[in-house]
């Protein structure tokens, strides 16, 4: 098991840094997900009522 | 005598794969489960990263940061190989799915070529005593970050994203020449880093103690880029739809006017 030994701060550092990039690409894929198909969404929408008229 | 009936013929394996209306279709099936199990391997990654591995007899725990390092390293490469060959499938079958590959991947290869830096220079102050020096592998690394964020400013420039996925795949391809010279750079050159230890032909000289979590947390990062770039390829593909609502949009209100 891990002991907060001699250099526990660069280990931290890489851990750290790990979660915050893993967490930031999550994020922004999840996001840029979920606008797209809102914004394709509304787009379609759009296309049905054209084509109804 | 012939058969004049129309037959209908079903999708091979490969279109049923590379469609992006089929593609949407079966991929959608596939992110919850691929989720899941990432989660589960890097549970058990860190597990083993923590409590299940020992600390190194010269490294102490500082051998832990290779549980983030290598897997980071190890995408920052295999990014680039799937670009590489969406490249060719660019370029030869000038495939549409190739180039949603490529556009989806880059951005990935980015941040975790960033993070295999950050993460060896973490590794390197009490190692070697310096978080930065301009040798082999740092350097091609460093060379590969500016491959793919000249990439991603590429795709950018250009509104055609057509045009842009033929001129990105030939740059791809010359780019390529770096990951050779990345894995090579320690047998070529004196360098600081220290020459392969895991995919070695004659086998890893790891202990397996180190061995086991450095493979299941190499599985974790793994998985989590095929989600990442499955879910990222969904996204570009929906754009392109986008794209091409938008431009009907704008007809239909060209016309009305």
């Amino acid at each position: 098991m891990i002991a907060l030994g001699q250099h526990w701060e660069f280990v931290a550092a890489s851990y750290g840094g790990t979660l915050a990039v893993v967490g930031v690409l999550i994020v922004w894929t999840v996001l840029s997900a979920r606008q797209a198909k809102a914004r394709v969404a509304v787009l379609e929408a759009a296309r049905q009522t054209r084509r109804a008229q | 005598m012939a058969d004049t009936h129309a037959k209908t013929v079903e999708p091979g394996w490969f279109t049923r794969i590379a469609h992006p209306g089929m593609f949407m279709g079966w991929s959608r099936h596939v992110i919850v489960p691929l989720i899941v199990i990432t989660t589960l391997a890097f549970a058990v990654g860190l597990f083993y990263a923590f409590y299940g591995s020992p600390a190194d007899y010269q490294m102490g725990d500082t051998v832990r940061m290779m549980y983030v390092h290598v897997p980071s390293a190890w995408l920052s490469q295999f990014c680039y190989a799937i670009m590489f060959c969406s490249a060719i499938g660019t370029l030869v079958w000038r495939h549409p799915m190739a180039d949603v590959s490529q556009k989806a991947a880059a951005p990935l290869g980015a941040a975790f070529t960033a993070l295999a830096l950050f993460t060896g220079s973490m590794w390197g102050r009490p190692t070697w005593g310096t978080f930065w020096e301009w040798d082999g592998r740092m350097t091609s690394t460093l060379v590969l970050l500016f491959i793919y964020l000249g990439l991603i400013a590429l795709w950018r420039a250009f509104d055609d994203q057509l045009k842009a996925a033929r001129i990105v795949a030939v740059i791809t391809l010359v780019g390529a020449i770096n990951i050779p010279v990345i894995k090579f750079s320690v047998d070529w050159w004196q360098t600081l880093h220290q020459p392969a230890s895991v995919f070695r032909l004659d086998g890893p000289t790891v202990d397996s103690s180190i061995l086991i979590p450095l493979l299941v947390m190499t599985l974790a990062f793994s998985l989590l880029f095929l989600t990442l770039h499955l879910v990222r390829m969904r996204t570009e593909i929906t754009r392109r739809r986008i794209r091409s609502l938008e431009i009907a949009q704008a007809r239909a209100a060209g016309d009305a006017a």
